[in-house]
């Protein structure tokens, strides 16, 4: 029975915890985990199984835990932590879980951020390696940054009683630690694991700050912080994990790893159990036995060589401890724990005859993986170690060292040494000068004999109760049968069988899997290799990685200066891109009503052809072209011709790609001789302009021109309808607005009250319309004067909606919407805005190629559905009769905008159609809802074809 | 996340750029001139090499410049990059492209 024991353990005894663990409450102290905390209440089962429901305990004391998978509950719901890393606090409520957790369904309170580290060297793991690779890079003045998971530095002395220069080894930790905290570039982060380490020196560590203090955590911190640490250096001195051997029911509470059992006691005051039977390849158990036996356990060693290490053998002699050598355990017995032990001689690779033994607690160690993770993720290759019967780093990488235990040295001594030797390594590559020498000494440990290759322990069977990854609940038998079906890879092993996929990525099962296939084909464990580790080590929440990126900062939002009036008019708002634009304004009645978008649409849409509307504009994207060859730039670009354009006219332009398809359009004011302003669509002005730079820098950089985005700069309302002209010619009464003063694509300039203005006549309605462009810093008052002067004209302010139908009923398509990545200008009708008479622009010899011209593209054209109160949805299909054939059904084309128009009285779409210019007045069938419908192919115009609005 | 040497600003973080594909495929002089086909290979066709091949990148939320970079792409270290115009440095003496993509300029 697993208990406390006085006097030892890294505990604040003098405070209790309290916790309710699977609905029973329980306490423990500070300084414990989850893990230590039930242990020490003598819980041993911790969790079930996840496809066979099997009782499980915790196997080990770290981030290598297969089982012991908890959902906490309070205070905040936080699924698949585990129980060996999880810091106890008061008030936690947490529960076993079979395998999978439940994501909180609400909002989490905490903050998540994320900070950036540069360094000369991160090294991670402040154990022995660590902290001798991190003093060594401090004294030689480099700028260290040192992660460690731990909550205080030591690594595995936490967990042991080791002695340097004569004291307790942890004095020694303690001192190192205050040395680098005196050090001013020295960050030390405990608490924080490195997840990733990637390209160029980048490791990703995950900080956990208050996770500790459970409900108490302040609020005005963040609960976990991501950092981002470049270094030119790095070294892993993660440590080594220990395996256990696979044997039948080799999954049953009170099986641990030995170190794990050595660190319960060292570290967190448990004794795991008080009959204790040690089953081991290797020498690094003995040292468990023997801290539990002094700790009052009654021990015996079971070790599967055919001799005992003498020097361990004879303490255990000294200590009472009994030692069996060549002996293997053949199962575990008890069903709900351990209870006991089938032991058996071992001889030869032969499991002979034996007995049973009663225990509480069975510790396992079946050797030691290097934790290569990070090295491994890095691109460092691993080579196999014959003597460790583990991978270890292979050739070495520049910037990536690994130091200590990771590297396969496993002794005190070697790691502190080797720890020195990789800070050396990196202080010469950063050309410092490396300070004395003045490790700790150890104190002189037996000699390593060699461990023992062994997998499993090979009893008759099917396999099915040996357990190789204890979360994915995969036996022997699964191996077998993935080998059996054929597979010969280890990684391929791991996808059939699933071995290695859970939180823990097979850090315990992984190189036993290896082990295993390798026996079962007959080859060697080197050429299988071992499966490639990613990141992360650990897993990570999302919140984290998200940090303060949610919510409001997810992404950024963009108002227009006029967006306030917007809002206090009750406009309905769509996001375009990252904009926010009004989408419509629906009309309020008395009795509270609100007016519904159709309702709203149409209202604005009459408005707009039969009085005057306005809208803000200012979301379409703006370019300043300036320079002496802009005008070149410009006619190499756009399909049309914009050098011969004069000051003060406007063109309308296309923009192709070198495959001819069309990629924005907008229109081009000439400002003056060497300036021009271009407008592109809303979502196009970053695209567009990366266009412009990329053709400017690579391909004609001698051309004497400057692109600057003043899409914010400047604000744009279009004042649009019959009775624009009265509205505009009062706001700027400077100007003669006169048709024949103000032709349609022209521009003049002027000042209302101080404030200058640029008024142009475009249209993307077909109405007579004026632009009004002013500096954004004026454009709410510009705006509230032009709705303030338009009131006795009923002036209405429209959304995108509106502007979307106004501009569909004439024909406008809008790039993006009626076109993909395969419609060129001619396929929309603007084949007259593409010059015939320059001899060259982006796009135009594409338009020669003979698909260009196959007269069975599709085409832009009007569709008008027999029953006019049927609005086609948007992106439906169209074919060419009302019966559909048997797949596979020909596709004439699609449905790319559809309405409901107040100048037509009734729907209509635009859409592009196979040969559509030549099908008009044909009837062609949109599928709807699984139907077909009619509908009869027109004009892209549907409006006033002769353009007789235009001018009022 | 790589390093990437711009050679106006210096090494930047990897978000900061943009990708532009194969480098030294000019816009033909006179592209009319070009039958379907030639013209076909300039807009459509590019390299696929696996080893060290020339790129082109900009960067895009600092100096919005474009340049050139030679790239080994069994590995994605960058060995070199180079402003437009400059002549293909010759990527010898090869630096031995590590792993972890470290060659940095
Ligand atoms: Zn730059």
């Amino acid at each position: 029975m697993a208990e406390r024991v006085e006097g030892r353990g890294r505990l604040d005894r003098s405070r209790e915890l309290r916790f309710t663990f699977d609905g029973r409450e329980f306490t423990g102290h500070p300084g414990d985990t989850l893990a230590s905390a039930l242990l020490a209440a003598g819980e041993l089962t911790v969790a079930r199984s996840s496809a066979r429901g099997r009782p499980r305990g915790v196997l080990a004391a770290g981030a290598e835990e297969p089982n012991a998978l908890v959902q906490v509950e309070h205070p905040f719901p936080d699924p698949m932590q585990l129980a060996t890393t999880l810091e106890l606090f008061d008030g936690l409520v947490a529960r076993g879980l079979a395998g999978r957790g439940r994501l909180a369904d609400v909002p989490d309170p905490a903050r998540y951020d994320t900070r950036h580290a540069h360094a000369d060297v991160v090294v991670v793991g402040a154990g022995p390696a660590g902290l001798v690779a991190a003093l060594t890079a401090a004294r030689a003045g480099a700028r260290v940054v040192l992660v460690d998971e731990n909550p205080e530095p030591g690594g595995s002395l936490l967990g042991a009683d080791d002695v340097l220069d004569g004291r307790p080894a942890l004095d020694w930790v303690a001192a190192a630690r205050a040395e680098l905290a005196g050090h001013e570039d020295v960050l030390q982060l405990q608490r924080t694991t490195a997840v990733g380490s990637y390209d160029d020196g980048l490791v990703l560590a995950l900080e956990k700050r208050t996770d500790h203090l459970g409900a108490a955590a302040p609020r005005t911190l963040a609960r976990q912080r991501v950092w981002r640490i470049r270094a030119r250096h790095v070294v892993t001195a993660t440590g080594a994990y220990e395996r256990p051997v696979v044997f039948p029911d080799d999954d049953r509470p009170g099986i641990l790893l030995a170190s794990a059992a050595r660190t319960y006691l060292h570290r967190y005051g448990v004794l795991a159990g008080r009959d204790v039977v040690v089953f081991t390849c290797d020498d690094a158990a003995y040292a468990a036995a023997l801290d539990l036996a002094a700790a009052g356990a009654a021990v015996r060693v079971l070790d599967a060589r055919p001799a005992a290490p003498a020097a361990w053998a004879s303490r255990c002699t000294a200590a009472g401890v009994p030692v069996r050598a060549a002996a293997v355990v053949t199962a575990a017995l008890g069903d709900d724990r351990v209870r006991g032990v089938r032991v058996a001689d071992f001889a030869g690779g032969v499991v002979g005859t034996g007995g049973e033994v009663a225990c509480d607690l069975l510790l396992v160690s079946g050797g030691w993986n290097p934790a290569v993770q990070l090295f491994s993720q890095s691109g460092g290759s691993l080579r196999y170690d014959g003597d460790l019967g583990s991978f270890v780093p292979g050739a070495p990488l520049r910037t990536v060292h690994v130091a200590g235990a990771a590297r396969g040295e496993l002794t005190l001594a070697q790691a502190l040494r080797d720890g020195e030797r990789s800070a050396v390594d990196v202080l010469t590559a950063l050309g410092r000068p490396a300070p004395a020498s003045s490790l700790p000494d150890a104190a002189p440990a037996p000699e390593r004999s060699p461990g023992l290759l062994l997998w499993r322990v090979p009893v008759e069977g099917d396999g099915r109760d040996e357990f190789v990854d204890l979360q994915r609940d995969a036996t022997v038998a699964d191996v077998r049968r993935a080998v059996g079906a054929g597979l010969r890879s280890v990684e391929h092993v791991k996808r059939y069988t699933t071995i290695g996929t859970a939180h823990d990525q097979g850090r315990t099962s992984g190189v036993i899997t290896s082990g295993l296939v390798a026996e079962l084909l007959g080859r060697s464990v080197a050429e299988m290799g071992v499966t490639k580790h990613r990141p992360p080590t650990v897993p990570v929440a999302f919140a984290a990685l998200a940090g303060r990126n949610r919510g409001d900062l997810y992404d950024p939002v963009r108002r227009t200066a006029v967006h306030a009036w917007h809002e206090a008019h009750g406009a309905v708002f769509e996001d375009v891109g990252t904009w926010k634009r009004p989408r419509y304004y629906p009309r309020r009645s008395a009795d509270g009503s609100v007016e519904e978008m159709d309702a709203a649409v149409l209202r604005e849409c009459a408005a707009v052809r039969t009085g005057v509307g306005i809208m803000d504009g200012s979301t379409l994207g703006g370019i300043s072209v300036r320079g002496p060859d802009a005008g070149v730039l410009l006619d190499l670009l756009y399909t049309g011709v914009m050098s011969s354009l004069r000051v003060g006219s406007v063109r309308y332009g296309v923009m192709c790609g070198v495959d001819g398809t069309v990629l924005d359009d907008g229109t081009v004011l000439r400002l003056d001789e060497e300036e021009f302003l271009v407008s592109t669509t809303t979502g196009g002005a970053a695209k567009v302009l990366d266009w412009m730079e990329e053709w400017l820098q690579t391909e004609w950089p001698h051309l004497r021109v400057h692109l600057t985005s003043v899409t914010d700069q400047w604000a744009v309302f279009p004042v649009v309808g019959p009775l624009s002209r009265a509205v505009v010619g009062a706001f700027a009464p400077d100007v003669d607005v006169s048709a024949e003063a103000f032709g349609f694509m022209t521009w003049r300039a002027t000042e209302v009250g101080d404030v200058p203005v640029l008024l142009s006549r475009v249209s993307f309605s077909g109405e007579l319309a004026f632009e009004v462009m002013v500096d954004s810093r004026w454009a709410a008052a510009v705006w509230e004067r032009l709705v303030a002067i338009g009131e006795p004209h009923r002036i209405t302010p429209y959304g995108t909606e509106t502007m979307h139908v106004l501009r569909a009923e004439k024909g406008y398509p809008i790039i993006g919407q009626d076109t993909d990545g395969t419609v060129t200008p001619q396929d929309l009708g603007l084949g007259w805005a593409v010059s015939r008479k320059k001899a060259d622009f982006v796009g135009k010899r594409s338009f020669a190629r003979p698909a260009n011209l196959d007269p069975s593209r599709r085409q832009l054209v009007g569709l008008l559905p027999l029953d006019p109160d049927l609005r086609l949805p948007e992106g439906s299909q169209l074919v060419a009769a009302a019966e559909l054939p048997p797949p596979p059904v020909p596709m004439l084309g699609f449905v790319t905008s559809s309405y409901r128009s107040a100048a037509l009285g009734r729907t209509f779409a635009l859409a592009l159609v196979a040969g559509g210019r030549d099908r008009l007045g044909e009837e062609v069938f949109a599928v709807v809802d699984g139907r077909t419908v009619a509908a009869r192919i027109t004009s892209s115009v549907l409006l006033d074809p002769e353009g007789a609005r235009r001018d009022g | 996340m790589q390093l990437i040497e711009c050679p106006w600003c210096g090494p930047r973080e990897e978000v900061e750029f943009s990708y532009g594909g194969q480098a030294h495929v000019p816009y033909p002089a006179d592209p009319a001139a070009l039958g379907d086909e030639e013209w076909a290979h300039y807009v459509f066709f590019r390299d696929n090499t696996a080893g060290v091949w020339a790129e082109r990148w900009m960067h895009a939320t600092a100096c919005r410049r474009w340049f050139n970079a030679l790239r080994d792409t069994r590995t994605h270290a960058f060995l070199t990059t180079y402003r437009p115009g400059d002549p293909v440095p010759s990527p010898d003496p090869h630096p031995t492209p590590t792993p972890e993509g470290a060659a940095n300029g």
